[in-house]
């Protein structure tokens, strides 16, 4: 009986999931999948011979405390960070439920199959862990953005993982509880060394594929105790992570293994950070003011510098004006634009902005040669055009929205300093592109006063 | 078949199930797709439950409290913050808002 109670509450995250295709049913499918994970924990409590009431409760008031101070508390621009850290207590609760299976049960007892998927979850929960929480911190600034590369880590890489699998024969054939502490303090400090080396604008990579270890670790879990709603619910969120982590691969042009370990973006691998003394056209709030304002079409394309300066709202406003000067406004989002996949999409609907003004890569590129302005806002790489027309560059054949190819192109940015992949963009010298220094909402704000006085 | 062929057998069924729910997600919703299918992934929480249930030692009771803990906040916040995301997520026009 149980078990079929177990499995509606799968079902449950299965239409909730398929719900979360459309913008209209998504919040709703949202809500099935939380019912179905109340009902599951529900049953778990009445079904299950529970002795620590104390524990438990404590443990979900705690819970459910924090949870909800930080999912109110959070800002949008924040919300790679909160995922990730999401993700890293998902990791941690599945490689402790692995934990008390070895510390309560007696593992000499226990057979092949479930030490085996006991060492599977301490693991992948516990690089999930720590993996997770370095994102976080990159993300958040604690850690540095830039890839932090060191001579020799791929030979130390190559050793831990010796020795880990070392370890893990050793602890399977021996039965001893030893062997699983320090397998999951290897695996603590796999998390670290893997995401350290990784740089910031590889995350809606890493953060795809840490979500993917957060349900294989459910899963794992699932096999430990016995559970299908572990397994299935473990099953669809490491499928959900996988396709996520694929897609913004190839948004990339690049395999799983360079972003990996290629330490892309470290200036070692990439071309030449050489700053370019060609000319610029340097503009001023008027001049983007008219050229925005005379325009019939307009394109914005957000990258995470509109996510840096806070400027969602002040995107919207001046779109909002120019809309009502009869100027046709869309967005046009790259998939690995900002920090997670999403990212920007979320930004702007914070904001306001219609969903259905929002253009992904396939929909925006072909309407940019018949559009009149585009307005690029902290976006770089993903407007490069090297990565089109320069078989050199380490961004070559990665999918671009071709800006250059409409009429006008208006570049905010703060300065002339390379993208996170360290190359010049040719685009900033082009005939047809205007460089607006500055802070993305400061110079939006400029542009919206300048515009109301056309 | 024993456990363990039937718990694989499940295992692979859900993921293609995954793939085929998933993979029609408009990128739009990437975002809120991902922090919902972590919340998901919350559901080692009844793995949590009943490992702290079931703890004898006060090292296994300890581990099953931060166990119980973390999958709570990975479940309660992951929904909520999902929930927050998405109801953000608006047409042009909300109806009979816009007289015209």
């Amino acid at each position: 009986m149980t078990e079929i109670l177990y499995l509606l509450c799968a079902a449950a995250f299965i239409i909730g999931l398929k719900q979360m295709n459309g913008p209209r049913t998504a919040r709703q499918g949202n809500l099935l999948a939380g019912v179905g994970m109340l009902a599951a924990t529900v049953i778990t409590l009445v079904a299950e011979d529970i002795v620590n009431w104390g524990t438990i409760a404590g443990g979900l008031a705690l819970g459910t405390a924090l949870g909800v101070w930080a999912a109110l508390r959070v800002r949008m621009t924040a919300m790679p960070q909160m995922v990730a850290a999401f993700n890293g207590f998902g990791g941690i609760a599945s490689a402790l439920v692995a934990a008390v299976a070895v510390v309560d049960g007696d593992v000499a007892e226990l057979p092949l199959e479930t030490t085996v998927t006991i060492i599977l979850s301490i693991v992948i929960g516990a690089v999930t862990f720590t993996g997770s929480f370095v994102a976080f911190g990159k993300l958040q600034g604690i850690v540095t953005g830039r890839p932090l590369l060191f001579r020799g880590q791929q030979v130390v890489n190559g050793l831990i993982t010796v020795v880990a699998i070392s370890v893990a024969i050793w602890t399977l054939t021996e039965a001893n509880p030893v062997g699983y502490w320090i397998l999951g303090g290897i695996a603590l400090l796999i998390g670290v060394l893997a995401v350290v080396p990784i740089g910031g604008a590889d995350m809606p990579v890493v953060i795809s594929l840490l979500n993917s270890f957060s349900g294989l670790a459910a899963a794992t879990a699932g096999f430990v105790i016995g559970n299908d709603a572990l397994i299935i619910g473990g099953a669809l969120v490491g499928a959900a992570g996988l396709i996520l982590t694929i897609q913004m691969t190839e948004a990339m042009n690049r395999s799983l293994a360079n972003v990996l370990f290629a330490g892309f973006g470290s200036g070692e691998g990439g071309g030449p950070a050489v700053m370019s003394d060609r000319p610029v056209k340097r503009a001023t709030a008027d001049d983007v003011a008219i050229a925005l304002g005379y325009a019939d079409s307009v394109m914005i394309v957000p990258g995470y510098g509109l996510a840096v300066a806070q400027a969602q709202h002040a995107t919207r406003e001046l779109a909002t004006e120019l809309e009502e000067r009869g100027v046709s406004v869309h967005y046009a989002i790259h998939p690995v634009a900002g920090r997670m996949p999403g990212h920007m999409n979320v930004l702007l609907a914070e904001a306001d902005v219609p969903y259905e003004q929002l253009l992904d890569l396939e929909q925006a590129d072909p309407q940019l040669p018949q559009t009149d302005a585009v307005l690029v806002l902290g976006a770089n790489d993903v407007v490069n055009p090297s990565a089109r027309d320069d078989p050199e560059s380490p961004i070559y054949g990665m999918p671009i929205l071709n800006v250059d190819r409409a009429h006008t192109v208006v570049v905010v940015k703060r300065s002339l300093a390379p993208g996170f992949a360290g190359i010049d963009n040719p685009l900033f010298y082009a005939e047809n592109t205007l460089m607006f220094f500055g802070d993305a909402k400061d110079a939006l704000e400029q542009t919206l006063i300048a515009l109301r006085e056309l | 078949m024993n456990e363990l062929v039937v718990g694989i057998t499940v295992f692979v069924l859900a993921s293609f199930v995954g793939f085929e729910v998933i993979s029609k997600v408009p990128p739009t919703l990437h975002t809120p797709l991902m922090s919902g299918a972590n919340a998901i992934s919350g559901i080692t929480i009844i793995g949590a439950i009943t490992a702290a249930g079931l703890g004898e030692s006060t090292l296994g009771q300890v581990l099953g409290l931060v166990a119980v803990t973390a999958a709570t906040i990975n479940v309660v916040g992951g929904f909520l913050v999902t929930d927050r995301m998405l109801g953000m997520f608006r047409q042009r026009r909300e109806r009979g808002r816009d007289p015209s």
